[in-house]
């Protein structure tokens, strides 16, 4: 089966391609980027006016599966991935049970082998339970195909348990995500700290505990010189923090999410349980560091920390309601909203969702070289569309975005050369 | 002047005008407490129903009783709020208070923006009376109009408000009642309860007592809260008392005729020495009895105040 891509802007940032070529894909995978390809028998896709892109990557989701299913479960996750212009995701292993053994790592890329929306990466525990006590078999599941471990939800508090797990997980070069927070810094804070908690008179959480547990895991990564990904970055002394180890040559990258460097604390206003999130969302001046992270390449990973919820788990009260967010369905016209206002170039914008997180996770994919599995996005950036979440494929619908106008959206998806997603007008 | 707001959720929403419409109308009912048979037909078939999440006998009882006053059917619903006892959710709370159709519920609740909850959901009219650490309205408004009858005035006062300002309803809602009114607010307590940016919401902020009372036209002294506290708040009640007590001595650095305001109950010799509790500056039971006046005007008003005539035939 061919499939020819023609009159498209083709955007392979991890090449520095910018240029209107055709794609061809032949036998899942890609056999031709240029002009004028000619071929008889090939399914055409005429893409004039769009981006044609290396498939986007979502290292950061929660699929919920398995023990979680009327939350999301791995097809419905991965059709909501495909539906937002995503390949291939990584998902957590806060599931039940956890992600901390073979077994289950096996059952996850089975389920997804037959759902097939999207590639499902595997991410397995640090350590067993998530309980931060004891290493998980790290080398085991790394065989079984997890291409990192984290202990996302719950960060790895003690430090020679996190010391000791970098050193291990070296050995297998399997990169360590950190869910950097200082629980006891946390508390019982539901929002930030600031003036807006405050006002609200709702418990804050300092951008402190999250800055000062970066330090120690940048630090820690930086003398056993181990891999380390810092996971949703909210704030600017974490920003800070990740430049300078990158400067000195640290194995670090980090990722933030589309709600940070969307929304602000103001969000809260309200009691808007669907601005409840886990790190909580900052200040402005947090929101501009991660601009500014995202612009020099302190942040190469846009990821969404897809995070489903039921609405019985977020109709609550503010203080009782679960953190977290969707994402995968809006994290593309979210990203270009930033290009659309100044803060990001278009291809460092798609290198932050393709090339950016292949390369902090060694993933196959994110970029359209020749030969490689034909993974790739067609995104239509004029496209103006008005978020419902009631019509998203997620299972869940906890986002705050709801009613948002906006523009740019994937119109075309293809994994391994099979189109998995194609928006109907 | 009309009244236009169907909710009571908090003073962040009301204007000066709004305030000075409480005060007044709270003022005219008094006297409805002052006469030997103290009831009047004003809401006579409306249905009051006090849900209190949170322990609070005295708000409770005030609200209790200006219902009455006014003729309305008072019922009083406790529950529990723990968050880790699995139950009956504030939705399900709201849709069966809603099949009981009252026209106004009281509410008292330990999370933060609960009425606003139910304010969004429902037919009825929500006052909050008491959320979380946000506001507490009816007695920010009770300790205007005690101070407004003590000073004559509320414009160009000088109010100190000394305690645990971060988990303070009632310093919040005073915030914003005392400046609305044109007053200068002071804030003081130890650094451990300055929540960030409060003085954003229009306060000076002191770390010392001696600094906050100087000159000071009322000294409103909050609750600590014991239960609150757990160990990182404060090292001890001694200590508190010795740097934030409000003593005799202190009082003299603010004005001679100064008042003392709490809103209770006092813990006689951790934050206020009984003294001062005792002493001839204190108006703390005029607080209480303008608590009752507040709240039959609050439930009046939002229930549509023109309809006294109605309900007098
Ligand atoms: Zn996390
Ligand atoms: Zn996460």
């Amino acid at each position: 089966m061919k499939i020819l891509i023609t009159n498209g802007r083709v955007l392979d940032p991890a090449h520095g391609i910018d240029e209107k070529f055709d794609v061809l894909i032949e036998d899942n995978r890609i056999a031709q980027v240029g002009t004028d390809i000619q071929t008889a028998d090939a399914e055409k896709i005429d893409a004039a006016g769009c981006l044609v892109v290396p498939g986007l990557i979502d290292i950061h989701v929660h699929l919920r599966d398995p023990g979680f299913e009327y939350k999301e479960d791995i097809e419905s996750g991965t059709r909501a991935a495909a539906a937002g212009g995503f390949t291939a995701v990584a998902c957590m292993p806060n599931t039940s049970p956890v992600n901390d053994n073979k077994a289950t790592t096996q059952y996850i890329l089975h389920k997804a082998a037959q759902a097939g929306h999207a590639k499902v990466y595997p991410v397995g525990a640090i350590t067993k339970g998530l309980k931060g006590e004891s290493l998980a078999e790290l080398g085991d599941m790394k065989q079984a195909g997890c291409v990192a471990v984290t202990d996302d939800g719950h960060p790895v508090s003690h430090g020679e348990i996190m010391r000791r797990a970098l050193e291990y997980a070296r050995s297998f070069d399997l990169p360590i995500v950190s869910h950097s927070e200082d629980l006891s810094l946390v508390g019982d804070g539901v929002m930030n700290d600031g003036f807006v908690a405050t006002e609200l008179g709702l418990r804050g959480i300092p951008w402190v505990a999250e800055v000062s547990a970066v330090a120690r895991d940048v630090m820690l990564a930086e003398y056993t010189n181990a891999r380390l990904h810092v996971a949703h970055v909210s704030t600017r002394g974490a920003v800070e923090i990740i430049r300078a180890a990158k400067a000195r040559g640290a194995r670090v990258t980090a990722e933030t999410a589309p709600h940070y460097f969307t929304l602000t604390e103001d969000a809260v206003r309200g009691y808007d349980t669907h601005a409840k999130m886990n790190p909580p969302l900052r200040t402005s001046d947090d929101l501009e560091a991660i601009r500014e992270g995202l612009a020099d390449g302190t942040l190469s990973v846009i990821a969404t920390d897809h995070a489903p919820h039921h609405p019985d788990e977020k109709n609550v009260e503010f203080n009782l309601a679960l953190n977290g967010i969707i994402g995968l369905e809006t994290a593309l016209p979210l990203t270009l909203r930033l290009v659309e206002e100044g803060a990001l170039s278009l291809s460092d914008a798609i290198a932050c969702l393709t090339s950016g997180p292949a390369a902090a996770l060694s993933l196959p994919g994110g970029t359209l070289e020749v030969g490689r599995p034909a993974d790739v996005t067609i995104i239509d950036p004029e496209i103006k569309w008005t978020l419902d979440p009631q019509a998203g494929q997620s299972r869940s619908r906890n986002t705050p975005f709801g009613d948002w106008k906006l523009k740019g959206r994937a119109i075309c998806t293809i994994v391994d050369g099979r189109i998995t997603y194609r928006l109907s007008d | 002047m009309a009244f236009n707001h169907k909710h009571i959720l908090g003073i962040e929403q009301m204007s000066a005008e709004d305030i000075t419409l409480i005060l007044d109308t709270a003022e005219s009912f008094k006297d409805v407490s002052l006469r030997s048979i103290k009831k009047v037909p004003t809401l006579r078939g409306k249905t009051v129903i006090n849900v209190f999440f949170e322990a609070s006998t005295r708000t409770r009882t005030s609200f209790e009783i200006a219902g009455k006053r006014l003729s309305a059917d008072t019922v009083n619903i406790s529950a529990s709020t723990s968050a880790v006892v699995k139950g009956e959710t504030l939705e399900d709370t709201a849709k069966n208070l809603e099949a009981m159709k009252p026209d106004i519920i009281v509410m008292r609740h330990s999370c933060s923006g609960a009425p606003h909850y139910l304010a969004e959901r429902c037919d009825f009219s929500v006052i909050n009376a008491g959320d979380g650490a946000h506001e507490h309205p009816s007695q920010a408004l009770l300790d205007l109009l005690t101070i407004r009858q003590k000073k004559g005035h509320i414009e160009g006062l000088t109010v100190a408000i000394i305690g645990d300002i971060t988990h303070s309803r009632v310093a919040r809602s005073n915030v914003y009642a005392l400046n609305k009114l044109g007053a200068e607010v002071r804030l003081c307590g130890p650094g451990t309860m300055l929540p960030p940016g409060i003085e954003r919401l229009g306060a000076q902020v002191f770390d010392r007592i001696d600094d906050a009372v100087s000159g000071a036209d009322v000294v409103m002294m909050l609750r600590i809260q014991q239960e609150r506290q757990g160990k990182t708040m404060l090292p001890s009640l001694r200590e508190y008392s010795m740097f934030y007590g409000l003593t005799p001595d202190r009082m003299k650095l603010a004005k001679p005729d100064a008042i003392v305001m709490h809103p209770g109950p006092m813990n006689r010799g951790v934050e206020i020495s009984s003294a001062v509790a005792d002493g001839p500056q204190n108006v703390i039971l005029d607080q209480v009895e303008n608590g009752v006046a507040v709240r039959m005007a609050l439930l009046y008003l939002v229930s549509g105040g023109e309809k006294l005539e109605d309900s007098a035939q």
